[in-house]
């Protein structure tokens, strides 16, 4: 119980321990990578030749929908919040989409409106929150009913849509030998690359990050915090309404009971990634891997030829390690 | 340099349900001038420093900022205002490096964004000018909290702003390190800075600050340049007693310390807990308040956190009245009658959906057992026995602790159990710090090695400010009342006779 000797001017942190700390912001993410390799290397140990370029390039392209739900989410849950209506503004999205194609609107006109319609649900449930206080949980619930009633309203049943500008976007196929992609992809992954942007080199990213790690002293800090919780909101909407039109354009349809769940894949893949969901601590690539090792584990399962339901207890079982994972590196930061 | 008026509070009005925090209060802040804004708690200081930093709205009055009326909506308005605020509590975020934390909102942008090197680089010179050396991309909560406080004020520095506010700023740094922060404020006052500065230490108020703002109960007792109020006086200003009556009140309460051949009520020897706290030991005998010194993460708050069981010791034992005793949870120690009052009040301290009278019995409550409810006869006599004897204000105990201010809430946190030990850990304040007073106190009983830089946590502190506030002469006979006196499980250890 003696207190330390006062010492003169305090010198601290060595190189060492800046590189220790990025190190450690940054293990969850390595994790996820390693976990990604490690699962290639099993699928090809089982199944002789499973990696390959065609499956590497299959990864992407059977979730480019759900890389840029991830990517709105991730903005949402890096302030501590959670946005459950990402799900149902895809299937709201696409079948107004539906509709306009139906009453013989231009593409320039519809894709717009689509990802606006997202843009809107997202203001609903940001308003919420950052405005009245609601808790972001609740908010969201009430936006998943609004949009699921909405894409109700729009069409009881599923409508197909013949768009040409709809269909390039995942219809096409560009490549080199068995390597492919499409433009959808090409802009779910420049979408990851602006949010990174956006996270690490604008004061609104950063702002992010501060109120995931302490509301109360960002808010003493004099940063902006009830616009910045506003706008994380409008922005998953936003990319919720661009999944919209890609899930449109992957199915060629607009259905109400498209997306069903999709809003607890994109979580899934976020904490996955290495986000933690009370916020301040994550990063925009992690969300990405983690959609890739969702979307690798889907193919796994395709390859085992067992129901596909297992997807979903691979996902349990590989959300709750990761999460014991991210508890202990916390608990590591502590000491 | 002339005193020009950088800012004006007239006439500041602040109530709360129930009471008013601050009544008809003026502050005036002069360029290139420290101010001190002084008063015991619960006078009102922290919530002047929220109406002027725009944490509070204000009911009624008018704040000037450079001339110009301002109503601020929030802390950004007011720091867009050139008010910049340090508080007491480090308000930066752990999550983020060290150089974010001391430029966020102001990083250095060039053509793609914010430019990282420069920014750090510019939180270097920031932190260089407060004499820290610190490599600016380590994680800010890699470092002390002494430390996060100098990153907190070299974030205020980097704000360039007309206006400092330093709600005790020391209370977490070691006698070099307020060195180091009051030649920063010096400078930065000798650049026409308008510096007001909250803190309990007299000697750096008297060390530091030209003019002294002294508030008692929600009003403005005066301004006063230093020089013109002696350190006797302003403590009499502060507390609105004379002193001669307080010095009575400590010398005979040392006369009760002085017995030391009584068997102490509380004894542990080597308490300890892995990687919190080596063997400390530790006597407290009837009568005696003893005082636990040390800085802010040398293991105060954890020391008493220990001779409650609010954290379970693994090394060292317990006597209490010289009878072994395993103090390993609250509610153990609760039934030696030891009580403790957190440091963190709100969140330790009281439930704040309960009512003043709900926290008040509630730990009474819980030692009886669910199967003995307290009538409500009983329960109003308890209530009105701390109500009056602790002062809990405003005297409305169905109202909800959650709107009390924080030196009510103080309060009640204090009442619940029956204490014998109060083991109350760092209660910020000494209002009634005369500090001569308090020298004499660790001349007798020398455990505070460093009474002017060092946070005295400490019952001794605490009772002393109780003693001083109100009804001394109940509460100075003892801190702890006698064994014999086994009263009822409601005697405090502020009323009960010795």
């Amino acid at each position: 119980m003696t207190a330390p000797a006062a010492t003169g001017a305090p010198r601290l942190g060595g190189r060492g321990r800046s590189v220790r700390y990025r190190l450690n912001a940054w293990l969850p993410v390595l994790a996820t990578c390693v976990i990604l390799v490690l699962m290639l290397g099993a699928g090809q140990a089982v199944f002789g030749d499973f990696v390959s370029p065609r499956l590497l390039s299959s990864l992407f392209d059977n979730n480019p929908f759900l890389i840029v739900l991830a990517v709105g989410m991730t903005f949402v849950i890096l302030t501590g919040g959670i946005d459950l209506s990402v799900g149902s503004v895809i299937a709201f999205s696409g079948l107004l989409g539906a509709q306009l194609f139906a009453a013989g609107w231009p593409a320039a006109a519809v894709l717009p409106l689509m990802v606006l319609s997202g843009t809107l649900i997202g203001a609903v449930v940001g308003v919420m929150v950052a405005f009245f206080d609601i808790q972001p949980f609740i908010a969201s619930l009430a936006g998943m009913f609004l949009a699921r009633g909405l894409a109700y309203v729009t069409s009881l049943k599923a409508l197909p849509i013949h768009n040409d500008a709809l269909n390039w976007l995942l219809g096409t196929s560009w490549g080199v030998g068995d390597w492919t992609t499409t433009p959808g992809v090409l802009l779910s992954l420049l979408l990851v690359a602006i949010a990174f942007w956006v996270f690490h080199y604008t004061r609104f990213g950063r702002t992010v990050y501060a109120v995931g790690g302490n509301e109360q002293s960002a808010r003493l800090m004099g940063l902006a915090v009830t616009r910045t919780v506003f706008l994380v909101y409008l922005i998953s909407g936003t990319c919720a309404g661009i999944a919209g039109v890609l899930f449109a354009s992957y199915t060629q349809s607009g259905n109400p009971l498209a997306g069903l769940g999709m809003e607890l894949q994109a979580i899934a893949a976020v904490v996955i990634g290495g986000t933690i969901l009370t916020g301040g601590s994550g990063y925009v690539i992690g969300s990405l891997f983690g959609v890739l090792v969702y979307g690798l584990i889907q193919i796994s399962i395709t390859y085992m030829s067992v129901d596909s339901w297992w997807t979903y207890i691979v996902i349990g079982v590989m959300l709750l390690l990761f999460v014991v994972f991210q508890r202990a590196i916390a608990a590591r930061r502590r000491r | 340099m002339p005193s020009t008026v950088v800012a004006e509070l007239r006439d500041i009005t602040i109530a709360f349900p129930g009471v008013k925090a601050l009544d008809g209060v003026d502050l005036v802040l002069r360029a290139g001038e420290i101010h001190a804004l002084m008063g015991e708690n619960g006078a009102g200081k922290s919530t002047l420093i929220k109406a002027l930093t725009g944490v509070y709205a204000i009911d009624s009055g008018t704040v000037e900022v450079g001339g110009r009326p301002r109503r601020f909506s929030g802390t950004a308005d007011a720091q867009a205002a050139g008010i910049a605020t340090v508080y007491q509590e480090v308000n930066l975020c752990t999550n983020l490096s060290v150089g974010e934390n001391v430029m966020l909102g102001r990083e250095v942008r060039g053509r793609l964004g914010i430019d990282w090197s420069a920014t750090h680089r510019a939180a270097r010179t920031a932190l260089e000018l407060l004499g820290l050396q610190i490599d600016t991309r380590t994680s800010l909560s890699s470092h002390s909290i002494a430390v996060q406080q100098l990153i907190a004020i070299a974030r205020a520095t980097v704000l360039e702003s007309a206006v400092l506010v330093l709600d005790e700023p020391t209370s977490s740094l070691d006698r070099s390190e307020v060195e180091q922060l009051f030649a920063v404020v010096r400078r930065m006052r000798d650049t026409g800075v308008a510096v007001l500065f909250v803190t309990h230490f007299l000697d750096q108020v008297y060390e530091l600050c030209d003019r002294i703002t002294v508030l008692r109960n929600g009003r403005r007792v005066g301004e006063f340049p230093t020089a013109e109020l002696p350190r006797r006086e302003l403590v009499s200003t502060m507390l609105g007693r004379e002193l001669a009556r307080l010095e009575a009140i400590e010398d005979r309460a040392l006369a009760v310390g002085a017995a030391d051949s009584t068997v102490p009520v509380l004894r542990v020897e080597d308490l300890g807990r892995k990687g919190v706290i080596a063997g400390a030991s530790l006597e407290l005998r009837p009568g005696e308040i003893v005082g636990l010194a040390g800085l802010l993460g040398s293991g105060r708050t954890e020391l008493a956190r220990l001779l409650y069981g609010a954290d379970r010791p693994d090394a060292g034992h317990a006597e209490v009245h010289g009878r072994p005793a395993r103090l390993s949870s609250p509610r153990a120690a609760l039934a030696h009658r030891i009580a403790f009052s957190s440091e963190d009040r709100r969140s330790e301290g009281i439930i704040p959906d309960l009512s003043v009278r709900e926290n008040l019995v509630l730990a009474v409550q819980a030692q009886r057992g669910w199967a003995r409810p307290l009538s409500r006869t009983q329960q109003d006599a308890i209530v009105e026995r701390y109500m009056t004897s602790l002062g809990v204000q405003p005297p409305m105990p169905a109202r909800s602790s959650a709107t009390c201010r924080a030196a009510t809430s103080r309060r009640c946190s204090w009442a619940a159990g029956s204490p014998r030990i109060p083991s109350s850990s760092s209660w910020t304040s000494p209002p009634a710090a005369s500090t001569s007073v308090r020298r004499r106190r660790s001349s007798v009983r020398s455990r505070t090695s460093r009474p002017a830089a060092s946070r005295c946590c400490s019952s001794r502190r605490s009772s002393r400010r109780s003693c001083a506030s109100r009804s001394a002469s109940t509460c100075c006979k003892t801190g702890i009342s006698s064994p014999k006196s086994s009263t009822r499980r409601t005697s405090t250890w502020m009323t009960s006779s010795p």
